[in-house]
This record gives structure tokens, sequence and C-alpha cells, in this order.
């Protein structure tokens, strides 16, 4: 059920974001979502996309250090207090999150929530078990 | 494996043979640079010592050390003991830390040097029928010609690559056939890591072995260039001031380097006093030359840092055998007080499951000394999740700590972030005001 997210290291230093989206821009892979994870030396920059495999291949033929990590995207409905409720009920039912963000998949009318959790497969079940809608690999492609 | 040797007499003869010909050949030589060289003439009348005072190669203590400066002072042929006329080869230093200095060879000479690297080339399981390969720098840097001499004395097909261009050196190496590899163990890494990148399977290569040297490794960096070229790595040891590469060679007992002690007299000193260590103790090495015509250096401090042992090894050699010399000292870092020498940190990075490509930087805040190693990420220490690598960070930080006793602040970069080199690693920088 997990969904694919590229990850990719950045090292803090002008220039290498931009050379790193380049090189994804030239690979003709779209960026659904972003988000970045920062220490004082380097980030983590961790994003849907719409080819993962192929932006990979592109990233590694630069010489950049690129992964795809498994991670969770919850359906949930585009307004107020939808992502707290995601929120509450996994935390309530025990799950670790190391990292979320979110996007809106204006096709579709509705948000994700996309969730990395220290145990992902249990996150799953317990979300599934709250009757959450989890996406699929073939939904985000067809975003 | 049947061992093989190329002088077999000379290096498995008896300790007391060798000694008998050390002391042969050093009152030889003293007589010889006493007579030849004013300058040794005066080291000597300063330090009292005749050279009838030398009558055996126990007497060599008596000598006063030579030292670096004293190859710039005599710049450029000051401590030749011939006269030009019979001088066939000059060889200098890279001169790094300074003016650079000239030795010189006469035709006996290169004759010794060819048996010297012959010894080693022998030693891996080269012989004729080997295609050796040698990535060491031909000009005035003596590794490459070095070991060249060495590969057409024992009548192998030699492939004088010089240093440089990796994209050749892999196409020469698959397409030559070659089986001995002789370079620097940071290029031979960097071949390596190049040949993997371009998916160059390693049963593309014929090597059998590898002869590295000229820079300070350790030993768990020889077993991952084994593990990755597919060859038997050995240690080579030289200094352009003694001979050049094959003062000392490595065996298939991988467990010290075999002195040519029929050409050279090793000690070990500790280097503030100047006074002989225990034999097994660390410290300073001092090399002599006893047979070279031209360049006879004695008693030439070194300022490597490693120990020597004298029993037999199990390869029969009966050859002292120095250990893989831990650093120079000019290599040596202190660090609040604390002496740090690279290849400490390298060993952990390899115990540690990190390659050896790694930059160590110095620099001082709050009137400190701050010791910050940059280290070049796999895949498989890659996460996602931040607080991951900085887990793995402190737990590097942690192991330096504990083996070297400073605080070290560990930076993960990406892999190919640190600069290469096709010669000697520049692993240090130093932003320390001298």
């Amino acid at each position: 059920m997990a969904i694919s997210q590229l990850s990719v290291f950045v090292e803090n230093s002008r220039g290498k974001l931009a050379a790193i989206t380049e090189l994804i821009a030239e690979s003709g892979v779209d960026i659904r979502a972003l988000s970045i994870g920062d220490s004082s030396d380097f980030g983590v920059l961790r994003m849907i996309v719409s080819e993962a495999p192929k932006a990979k291949a592109a990233l590694e033929a630069g010489h950049h250090l690129v992964s795809i990590t498994k991670v969770i995207g919850v359906e949930m409905p585009d307004v107020p207090g939808s992502m707290a409720k995601v929120i509450r009920d996994a935390s309530d039912a025990g799950v670790n999150i190391e990292y979320v963000y979110a996007f809106v998949a204006v096709s579709r009318r509705h948000a994700y929530l996309v969730i990395r959790a220290e145990d992902n497969a249990a996150a799953e079940k317990i979300l599934l078990e709250k009757g959450y809608t989890l996406a699929t690999e073939e939904d985000i492609a067809q975003l | 494996m049947e061992e093989r040797y190329w002088q077999k007499e000379i290096e498995t003869a008896p300790r007391e043979q060798i000694e008998a010909w050390q002391s042969e050949r050093l009152i030889d030589t003293v007589k010889r640079v006493y007579e030849n060289v004013p300058y040794y003439r005066d080291m000597m009348d300063k330090a009292g010592v005749k050279p009838e005072d030398i009558k055996s190669r126990d007497d060599i203590v008596k000598l006063p050390f030579t030292c670096k400066q004293d190859l710039r002072d005599t710049y450029p042929y000051g401590l030749f003991a011939v006269p030009l006329k019979d001088v066939v080869r000059l060889h200098a230093s890279s001169g790094t830390t300074g003016k650079q200095i000239v030795v010189g060879y006469t035709k006996h000479d290169l004759e010794i040097w060819d048996d010297c690297t012959a010894r080693q080339l022998v030693a891996t399981g080269a012989d004729e029928n080997s295609v050796v390969h040698v990535s060491y720098g031909y000009g005035l840097f003596t590794g490459g010609l070095g070991l060249h001499g060495g590969a057409q004395h024992i009548g192998a097909t030699t492939v004088p690559v010089s240093s440089g261009n990796t994209q050749r050196q892999l196409t020469i190496m698959q397409d030559f056939g070659s089986t001995v590899l002789c370079c620097t163990p940071s290029y031979a890494m960097f071949l390596a890591e190049t040949a993997e990148k371009q998916g160059i399977p390693k049963e593309n290569f014929k090597l059998k072995a590898g002869i590295f040297g000229a820079e300070p490794w350790t030993e768990e960096m020889r077993h991952e260039i084994e593990k990755r070229l597919g060859l038997e790595a050995f240690d080579v040891y030289g200094l352009t001031e003694i001979i050049g590469p094959g003062v000392s060679y490595g065996c298939h007992a991988h467990d010290g380097m075999h002195v040519n002690e029929d050409h050279f007299i090793i000690e070990i000193i500790n280097p503030e006093t100047g006074e002989p260590v225990k034999e097994g103790e660390q410290g300073e090495i001092v090399f002599s030359c006893i047979t070279k015509e031209a360049f006879p250096i004695l008693r030439y401090r070194t300022r490597d840092i490693g120990y020597v042992k004298y029993e037999k090894c199990s390869c029969g050699r009966t050859f002292a055998r120095m250990s893989k010399p831990m650093g120079r000292t000019d290599d040596m870092l202190i660090i609040r007080g604390v002496n740090v020498f690279p290849s400490q940190i390298e060993t952990v990075l390899i115990k540690m499951g990190y390659l050896p490509n790694y930059q160590i930087i110095v620099d001082t805040k709050d009137n400190l000394d701050t010791l910050a190693v940059k280290v070049e990420m796999g895949e498989q220490h890659f996460d996602d999740v931040v607080k991951e690598i900085n887990r793995r960070e402190s737990e590097l930080a942690g192991e330096l700590k504990s083996l070297l006793g400073v605080n070290a602040k560990v930076i993960l970069c990406a892999p190919n972030s640190i600069e290469r080199s096709e010669g000697k690693a520049k692993r240090v920088v130093d932003n320390r005001k001298k």
C-alpha cells in the first residue's frame, strides 16, 4: 500500500539544490509534492514524483546520493481540520511519526498526507483499521 | 604456493652473514664519504668521529644523523660522492614542504635499485610472464622508473603508463591484460571506484598483485583494495633520499616489509633523544646506504614512524621487517596536545564500513584546536530521516574519540564530493595559523 518517495542528499552549499532540481526537470519527471529536512551541514530533499525510478536514474547519473523510500499517503478531504484528525488518530494509536508533509491533488479534489512512521507497516495497519484510504502507486502515477 | 625469490641466497642468508656484509660495507662507505664529501667530513669532524672508529655495524651509532635540511643545504650536488661524469641518472623529491632535493645514481646504483624492486616483484609472484602496469608518475619522482627498472630486470612485460588519465588506465589494464598494478593505494582505490561506477566487473581485469606505496595506508584499506580489484595487495616502501621504492618490500606473509639489508641499514630511534629504541618499539626510522656510490647517505632521519623486528619471516626471508609506517612525523597532527595520525582516522572509518574517502580539517576556534573529518557516505549510509544521518555522524565521532582521545566533528557528505588525487592523496587541510 505504501507509495514511493524520492529522497536526495543535498549538501548545504550554494548551487546544490539548483543542480538537483535541474536534473529532475531535464528528466521530464513531474514533482507532485516536496519537503526538506535539514541539519546544519546538509538537507534531505523528499519528493513525491510522477516516475521515481526515472528521476533516481537521472540523479545518480549526476553522482547524487538518492534512494527510493516507502512512505504512506493518506487520503483526506481538503477542508480545515482533516490533517489534524489523521495525526491525532495515528498518534493516539501509538504511531511514532518521523516526518509528515501534505499536498493537494487538484484533479481529485482531495489532499494527501504523506507520513513516514518509525514503523511504516504498523502505521498502515492502524490507519486502515481507522477507515482511512491509503494511496497506491497507481493513484500517484495517475495524478 | 611455493615462495619465490629473486636472489634467494641473499634474501634468506643467515643473520650473521647479513651483519657481516653490513659491517664490511659500512666501514667502506664511511671511509669513502669521508674522503669524497667535504660536507660529511665536516659533520664527522664536528662529531669527533673518524672513519677508523667504525669497526662494525654496531658502531653506526657513533655517526651523526643526516636530515632533510642537510640535503637542502647542499643542493644540488653537495652530498654526491662521485664526480658528475659517473652519475647516469638524477631524481628529485617533489619538494612539497620546501626546496626540492636531488639525488644521483651511477650505473651500479641503478643495478642495485633494479635488484631491490625485482625482489619486490618476485615476492608477489611476478615473473617474465607478468604484465607490469606502472601507474606511478614517471619523471623526477622515483616511483615510476623505480618499479619500471625492476619489472624489466625480471623480464616482465613492462607497461610504463605513468600517472593520470584514469579512463586510459582502465582501458589499458583490460586490453593489455595487466597482471601487476603499481601505484599509490589511494589511486588504486580510485581506479576500483571508477571501474565499479562504469560497470566494469573485476573479472575483466587479469590483475593478480598490486604493489602499493608512497603514502601511508592501513591494513583495512589493503583488504578493501584486494576485495575490490580482485588482487593481492603488497606494501612497498621507499624514499628518494635512500633509493626510491624498494628500500623494503612486502611478501605473502603481509607481516611487515623486508628491508634490503644487504644495501641498507635500518635503525629505529627515539625522535626526541636520537637514542636507539628496543626491538619492536616504535620510533623514527633511520636508514643508511652501504652500497650506493653516488649518493650514499648515512643515518638519514626519514621522519617516518614505525618499528622493526628481526625474527625470520614465514616466507623464509631473514631480512629485518619494518612495520608499515603509521605516518610521518611531519604528517602527525597535534590537536589540543594529542598526537593524531591520519592513518588512525582511516582505520576507524574502514572498521565502521566507510570507504577511505575522507578529509581532515583542522582549525582554531576560541584559541582551541578543532578537528573535523569529512567522510563520503555510500548508498547504504544514506537515510531519508535526518536524525538517522546525524546518529551515524555521532557514532563515528564516538569511535574516533575513543581511539584518538580527542573530539572530532564528523561531517558525512555525498559520494565524490571530496577531491580525488592521482598521486599522493591530500588528506589534511590545516587552517590553523602557523
